[in-house]
């Protein structure tokens, strides 16, 4: 046989496989309507590394749970929305979710400020909603429908400020606050609580507001105020330029902040500056429990060698709540999943024991990580305290 | 003491990148009496070739960092001129307002485009410039700074020269004392306001290396606030008086920053526009600015 016609044969046998496996999936999918998972994301602006990496975590879920025969026998699809990292997108795509999409739950990894705008319309839809990262105490508020599976700031302001004053033997630690983040401002609020409580001192609390990019006015002040460490409850934009202008005036002291900063980018435009900074999150790679291993191994084999940050593991065990809620709900009616979620105990997920308590939280515990040779190394865990 | 001193110079690097933005403004009005808005987002394109360059040369070297100033300057300067030819020219002679909506749609089209090109993520500027830091007594001076300062005071000296000194800079100012006298004697309007544009948007090229040297996360929206504040910069100093934006440009920048450091940081932007409107309720032409009253 030449090699043309072998080649034309295998085009043909091809086409004809595809031909059937077209078939044999309309098949399968008129039998069986997929279950809409949606999905908000900042996947590009500012805030775009936290979209990506949680992203990546759902995608890895939803493949298991296909490979596993789906939920109640049918298919489970992703309706991926990009907010855009900007503030107003989140409640206009939620409506398009829950009306256009109909979905069945919505998840998002997106900052608090936009979950906020999210939760109230998912509310009033009636689609159960579960926030993967949104710390700041407001987002569950939304009503009942409105989930979340990481620690409020109400613990994790709590612990970087006992960090700071028990293990980094602070006296005086500045402020400098994102005055348009929600949780900016109150996990500063909780800091300055817990701070002046264990003896400390706040000599100076400064102001930005996010895409901000010049913060050597507000360094120039703190510098004069004689801190002795400063606590940067931002996001990884804003945190690395002001880690950076810091070391650019000459104030060397600990620079500290939370799980806002978790992104690959705070080392790109950080670099040098960043070293030796602290921040508080959810998860490390460097956990050594099997079903971390086992998930970290998954990952990158999934993402070409990618080792996940800790926004990948809470989207990825959000997705699985949420699907185990379909499985024992039976159905993909909101009320009823909605009870399901709220009845989760002792979920075996990535970042710990799951259960989901009275105020729709999760109680988790918090992980101390450190910038070291431009890669994240562990510090300490801190337990969350049992309510 | 020191900290005043401190955010002084704070305050005036800053300024001085919103003074070389503040220059196109201000020149493209003296010509054509319009604002172009799409200048804020030449700014944009220029430090992201700067990012596409800087990829191309050794980091951290004299020779290399000022390549990459020169080819945003140059490629911004293109990019102005054909802007120029393509969307204001065919509109030459029609109101002031058709040009100047023309010109927020240029705008949008430049940001939008730079979202689907560059993507909108932000990106890291790579460090072109070999940075140190400089130690006076309690003062600390980065090179990035004193670069800034520098660059921009030697831009806008050689600009004084060319429009002072030079045969197409006294064509320039013909244009913009009255267009239609200057072709009378001679002079091609065209290749004058051409050069205009070039010019102003090799300024808006050279700001947008000098802001990203300092603020290394670049995206394709990062113009609209330097460039709102550079356009104030220019009112503020007197709208089309080359010397009125520099000012004003550093001034908006010092006033800024001093907000920026006092209690009432959040305050920083109402603050400074407040000023603006202050100053032009006293001064209607800007600080340097002259009030001619409109010929009938």
């Amino acid at each position: 046989m030449s090699r043309t016609s072998h080649s034309a044969g295998a085009r043909l046998a091809r086409g004809l496989f595809t031909l059937f496996a077209t078939l044999a999936f309309s098949v399968t999918s008129r039998g069986a309507e997929p279950i809409k998972f949606g999905e908000i994301e900042s996947m590009t602006g500012k805030e775009a590394a936290f979209g990506q990496s949680a992203h990546k975590g759902i995608v890895l879920a939803v493949e298991e749970i296909n490979a596993k025969g789906g939920l109640l026998g049918r298919p489970v699809v992703i309706v991926l929305q990009d907010n855009q990292s900007r503030a107003g997108e989140s409640a206009t795509i939620a409506k398009k979710l829950a009306s256009r999409d109909k979905v069945a739950v919505v998840l998002s990894g997106a900052i608090s400020s936009n979950c906020n705008e999210a939760g109230p319309v998912l509310q009033n839809a009636k689609v159960p909603f579960i926030a993967t990262t949104a710390t700041d105490a407001s987002v569950t508020g939304a009503g009942n429908y409105v989930f979340r599976n990481c620690f409020v700031d109400e613990f994790q302001g709590a612990v970087m400020a006992r960090f700071a004053r028990e293990n980094l033997k602070l006296r005086r630690v500045a402020l400098l606050t994102s005055a348009s983040a929600i949780a900016s401002v109150n996990l500063s609020k909780i800091y300055r609580k817990t701070f002046t409580a264990l003896g400390g001192e706040i000599p100076v609390e400064q102001k930005y507001s996010e895409g901000d990019k010049d913060f050597r006015a507000q360094l120039t002040a703190i510098k004069a105020s004689g801190a002795e460490g400063l606590f940067v409850p931002g996001y990884y934009t804003e945190a690395a330029l002001v880690c950076r202008q810091a070391r650019d005036l000459g104030l060397n002291i600990p620079i500290f902040g939370t799980d806002g900063w978790e992104a690959p980018e705070l080392v790109a435009i950080g670099g040098k500056a960043v070293e030796g900074t602290y921040y508080s999150t959810h998860y490390t790679s460097e956990n050594t429990a099997p079903q971390v291993v086992a998930f970290v191994k998954k990952f990158r084999a999934r993402f070409s060698g990618e080792v996940p940050d800790s926004m990948a593991p809470l989207a990825y065990d959000a997705a699985l709540i949420a699907a185990a809620a379909i499985t024992r709900a039976g159905t993909t009616d909101g009320p009823k999943v909605r009870a399901a979620i709220a009845a989760t105990r002792d979920f075996p997920g990535i970042t710990g024991r799951t259960t989901i308590d009275a105020h729709r939280n999760a109680s988790k515990d918090a992980v101390i990580v450190t910038v070291r040779g431009g890669q994240i190394k562990y510090v300490t865990t801190v337990t969350a305290i049992e309510p | 003491m020191s900290e005043f001193l401190q955010q002084l110079l704070n305050g005036l690097s800053l300024g001085a990148i919103y003074a070389l933005i503040a220059l196109g403004y201000t020149m493209v009005y003296g010509v054509l009496r319009f604002i172009n808005f799409a200048h804020a987002d030449v700014f944009m394109v220029g430090s992201f070739i700067g990012y596409y360059a800087g990829k191309l040369v050794p980091e951290g070297t004299l020779w290399g960092g000022f390549s990459v100033l020169l080819a945003a300057m140059l490629g911004c300067a293109l990019l102005g001129m054909s802007i120029e030819r393509l969307a204001y020219r065919p509109l030459r002679g029609s109101p002031t307002l058709n040009v100047l909506i023309t010109a927020i749609g240029v705008s949008l089209l430049l940001e939008y485009s730079g979202q689907v090109f560059f993507g909108a993520a932000p990106r890291t500027f790579p460090p072109i410039f070999p940075s140190q830091n400089f130690q006076f007594g309690s003062l600390t001076l980065s090179s990035n700074q004193i670069a800034v300062i520098v660059v921009a005071a030697l831009l806008m000296l050689a600009l004084q020269f060319i429009v002072h000194r030079t045969k197409i800079g006294t064509a320039m100012r013909a244009v913009s004392l009255n267009p239609r006298a200057a072709q009378l004697v001679g002079i091609n309007n065209d290749v004058v306001i051409s050069f205009t544009f070039g010019l102003g948007s090799a300024l808006a090229g050279a700001g947008g290396i000098l802001y990203a040297m300092n603020y290394p996360s670049i995206d394709p929206l990062m113009g609209v606030m330097p460039g709102l504040k550079a356009f104030v910069a220019a009112i503020l100093g007197g709208i089309g008086n080359i010397r009125g934006a520099a000012l004003g440009g550093l001034l908006l920048g010092t006033v800024e920053t001093f907000v920026s450091g006092s209690q009432w940081s959040t305050y920083k932007d109402a603050i400074a526009f407040g000023i603006l409107i202050i100053i032009l309720l006293f001064r209607p032409a800007g600080l340097l600015g002259k009030f001619t009253v409109e010929k009938v």
